[in-house]
């Protein structure tokens, strides 16, 4: 009477001690996600990284201090000068709502921090955050353990430290915790078949419209797991449940977000989720009718309803087709379609394909992103198999999309990254069940005691057949063992006849010196994934690239800050509504750090815009000026990084320029560029190049620095060294001459030399000789 | 060959009709719900070919609450039935309760989108 109470005692027990345990373990978990991403801070300084997070910055700035209302009303009138930009409509309010958010709470506990900082840390706070939520995820399909492994990985990969470090303030880093939350309440609802979790995963889903364009990716695979579901005749209630209110409820709540507005229901991203829908309601209908009538009324009622809906649907569906095929594009937005084909946006949108963050990976940086995961994740793969249930096929269709959306463009990786980690949670903590239970089998009998877990025993059904081969405890079968030591030991023979009588069922179980090096072996797996996740975090990913260091000679640290010099000199010396062109990378920062109105910036959503300055960039100096003087530009900015051999400079985006420029001005001819297909800048370089506006205000007085000319970055001394600039003054060159900014001249007052009948607008009699010239030349 | 699918289809209305009678009244009435939801939905649209779709807004939010209730009453449905083994331990207040608070979320963003 008292042992099976004692019995549940211990296992309650046990189970209260695995529950401690787990929350302290998610808490370090959550630490450490915390402070990997903190290296660019001890390294360089608590700054806003790259270019994008600059934007945000701005955003939340202005929503700081003017309120959520102005937020959602805003017009920026300086950036796209003249055009402007409707900020409000344009852009994904979560990161800047949520960092908002935080310093509104924070501030109103009279915690003074800036808003600076607010942006700095959001990142790896929601890195935390996007770690226990996987934990969460996969408890859901696999169990606590994988969970606590799954979590464990995710706090630590490199994809995901790449664009979640601290400083980072871009969309991904509220979005990827989004991302898993919201999949976790589906496989929860999946689970469970509640309506109250359908609900919380439709807001779920909406904090991720909120928060990126990357929402598309959920609409879409949700609805193909459905249609996996139904297909593989595993539909079921809960099925419907989990799926329908979530179509409906999440289309308003995106239709919501002024980003997507209309979009939710009218572009063919979303197709998908609706044919879906309808597709499930008639598979539920036909349930249904299945359950009321009789089986051979079912017979009639299937034949009836074939014949005449059949006709129906065809119709139906013709009228679809011929609405979507009416669009050029079949509905789909450029970056989506470049996704399906990854070939279509170097033939039509250069711009998608200029950013390098949009080219394919290499298969390097497969392991540099996702390491060790990137062997562990087939054999989640086969885990999830054994057995096969709804949230498992999920997952499984989750890592086979985001392998291939990888594949497609190096910034997807980080979709990936989540996926890569449940999978080798899952197998891992498979594995390690596996050899655990071989050692806690055999250690009784190891130790010669007789009390033998039999609930452990008894768990025979999942083993991961990843593993070298399973052992059975049985007489009958003599299997050849394929162990690393092929020996058995004495006591396991003696033990074993008196074992099988306690043992009904057939035990998966590895020998013990196999299992006690395995884990070993997996241990030290980890350790390596620890130490390359630490290295990756310090050393690749944390830099940044507003400030560069280099290392001198005698082991010092050599910072270069010419970004900020130049922005502090623009804002400092510069009147408030000068407008600066430069080329479209530096716009955010531009706007946020100078505070000064520019042409182009990274949203790039103007292509002509864009086409415009590229053009003047590479045409020569007068036909430059013209087109600024129309633009109401004051200075010029331009990165050069010839003297310090910085590669990222605008002569290295030159041929961008002129791609771009020659897109939209058929003038611009890229041949004209070129010596024999490439672009050079020394003596063999073509006179459009050495001519055009981008040489000449990278490369003036460049020769008073060493003599000759050489360009550290292009590794070769330059073409024209001596040539003044007629049309552009220079104001002022930093520090490492990495940032160089012209003033442009106004026009002379007078003209001096030939007589030259002057073209008036007002009178046309009395323009009587033309010259060959018709436009005004204020410099001849 | 028409009048065996005829005569097939009379057999089949009846039973229909005589399973359908078998379903207890708390289930009717919510399938009575359905319908009146999504017959709400078809003149909605009918209306929309009239008149035309401005403002767009509108028309999306009316029309996806007439569906958003009928689905949600479905999934009521679906749950509250006896018949269905997978919820059988889970009572119909809970249920009932599920549904109030999806409707309230659902009509929360209606009115927002209402315009």
């Amino acid at each position: 009477m008292a042992d099976p109470e004692n019995a549940m005692g211990a296992t309650t027990l046990r189970y209260a001690f695995g529950n401690v345990l787990s929350f302290f373990i998610l808490l370090l978990i959550g630490v450490l996600a915390f402070s990997i991403r903190l290296f660019s801070v001890i390294k360089y300084e608590s700054v806003i990284h790259e270019f994008d997070p600059y934007f945000n910055y701005r955003v939340t700035q202005f929503l700081t201090k003017n309120g959520i209302y102005d937020f959602w009303n805003w017009f920026d009138d300086r950036t796209w000068y003249p055009l402007g930009r409707v900020i409000g409509g344009t852009v994904y309010p979560g990161l800047t709502l949520t960092a908002g958010t935080l310093w509104w709470i924070l501030n109103s506990l009279n915690v003074p921090l800036s808003v600076e900082t607010v942006c700095v840390f959001t990142a790896p706070i929601f890195s935390a955050f996007a770690s226990w939520a996987t934990y969460l995820l996969t408890k859901e399909v696999k169990g606590a353990g994988a969970g606590l492994t799954a979590a464990a990985l995710l706090a630590m990969v490199p994809s995901y430290i790449s664009r979640s470090v601290a400083g980072s303030y871009d969309n991904e880093a509220v979005a990827i915790f989004a991302l898993i939350f919201t999949f976790y309440l589906y496989i929860k609802t999946l689970n469970t078949g509640s309506l109250f979790y359908a609900t919380l995963n439709a807001l779920a889903y909406f904090y991720m419209v909120c928060s990126w364009g990357g929402y598309t990716f959920i609409i879409n695979l949700i609805p193909m797991h459905v249609l996996l579901c139904i297909v593989t005749g595993r539909y079921s209630s809960r099925l419907y449940i989990a799926y329908a209110p979530f179509v409906v409820l999440g289309t308003l709540l995106a239709a919501l977000v002024p980003v997507v507005g209309f979009n939710a229901v009218m572009t063919s991203e979303h197709f998908a989720s609706f044919l879906v829908f309808i597709i499930i309601h008639v598979v539920a209908f036909v349930y249904y009718i299945k359950g009321i009538l009789s089986p051979k009324m079912f017979k009639v009622a299937v034949m009836l309803v074939i014949s005449v809906g059949l006709a129906v649907c065809c119709a139906v569906m013709a009228i679809l087709i011929a609405l979507v095929a009416s669009s050029p594009t079949k509905g789909w937005s450029g970056r989506s379609l470049s996704l399906l084909d990854p070939t279509y946006a170097s033939k039509y949108i250069p711009i998608i394909a200029s950013v390098s963050e949009h080219q394919p990976p290499t298969w390097p940086s497969y392991f540099m992103d996702i390491n060790v995961l990137a062997f562990l994740v087939p054999a989640g793969i086969i885990a999830c198999f054994l057995p096969l249930s709804d949230a498992s096929s999920f997952v499984v269709l989750y890592i086979v999309t985001s392998v291939y959306f990888s594949g497609v463009m190096v910034r997807l990786m980080l979709v990936l990254a989540p996926a890569a980690c449940i999978m080798s949670g899952i197998a891992l903590s498979e594995a390690f069940h596996v050899f655990t239970r071989s050692i806690k089998f055999q250690l009784p009998g190891l130790l010669g005691s007789s009390q033998v877990d039999s609930g452990d025993a008894s768990s025979s059904t999942v083993v991961a057949q990843n593993d070298a081969g399973k052992v059975e405890k049985t007489e009958d079968t003599a299997k050849e063992r394929p162990s690393k030591k092929n020996k058995k030991k004495e006591k396991e023979i003696v033990d074993k006849p008196s074992l099988k009588t306690k043992i009904e069922k057939r035990l998966l179980v590895l020998p013990l010196e196999a299992s006690i090096f395995a884990i070993l072996l997996l241990v030290l797996l980890g350790a390596f994934y620890v130490v390359h996740c630490v290295w990756a975090a310090a050393e690749a990913y944390s830099a940044p690239s507003i400030v560069l260091t280099s290392h001198s000679p005698d082991g010092g640290l050599h910072v270069f800050d010419d970004f900020r010099e130049a922005y502090a000199w623009l804002s400092h010396n510069t009147e408030v509504d000068d407008k600066v062109a430069s080329w479209w990378d530096y716009g955010y920062q531009t706007t946020a750090m100078a505070n000064r109105t520019v042409i182009v910036d990274n949203n790039t959503w103007n292509n002509t815009h864009i086409a415009t300055v590229g053009t003047a960039m590479s045409s020569p100096e007068k036909a430059a000026w013209e087109i600024f003087n129309s633009l109401d530009v004051k200075y010029v900015l331009v990165v050069f990084g010839g003297l310090v051999g910085y590669p990222s400079d605008d002569i290295n985006k030159f041929l961008w320029m002129v791609r771009i420029g020659g897109g939209v001005f058929p003038h611009i001819k890229e041949p004209d560029y070129l010596r024999d297909g490439h672009y050079r800048i020394d003596s063999q370089a073509t006179p459009t190049m050495l001519n055009c506006l981008m040489y000449k205000l990278s490369y003036y007085r460049f020769v008073e620095t060493d003599g000759k000319g050489f360009d550290r970055v292009r590794r070769t001394e330059i073409g024209k060294k001596h040539f003044k600039l007629t049309h552009f003054e220079e104001v002022f060159t930093t520090h490492h001459w990495m940032v160089r900014i012209y003033k442009l001249k106004p026009p002379k007052n007078r003209i001096r030399g030939k007589a030259k009948k002057l073209k008036s607008k007002t009178s046309t009699t009395t323009s009587t000789k033309r010259s060959g010239a018709n436009k005004r030349n204020p410099w001849h | 060959m028409a009048r065996s699918t005829s005569k097939d289809a009379q057999a089949l209305f009846n039973s229909l009709r005589s399973a359908y009678a078998a379903t207890p009244t708390s289930l009717k009435i919510i399938d009575l719900y359905v319908g009146f939801a999504v017959f709400t939905a078809l003149i909605q649209v009918v209306y929309m070919a009239i008149v035309g779709s401005f403002p767009f807004n509108s028309f999306l939010s009316g029309v996806l609450s007439c569906v958003g209730t009928a689905v949600l009453a479905v999934c009521l449905r679906i749950q509250v039935n006896k018949e269905n083994k997978e919820f059988k331990d889970l009572p119909p207040e809970r249920a009932f309760a599920d549904f109030v608070l999806c409707n309230l979320v659902l009509h929360l963003v209606i009115m927002n989108f209402l315009g």
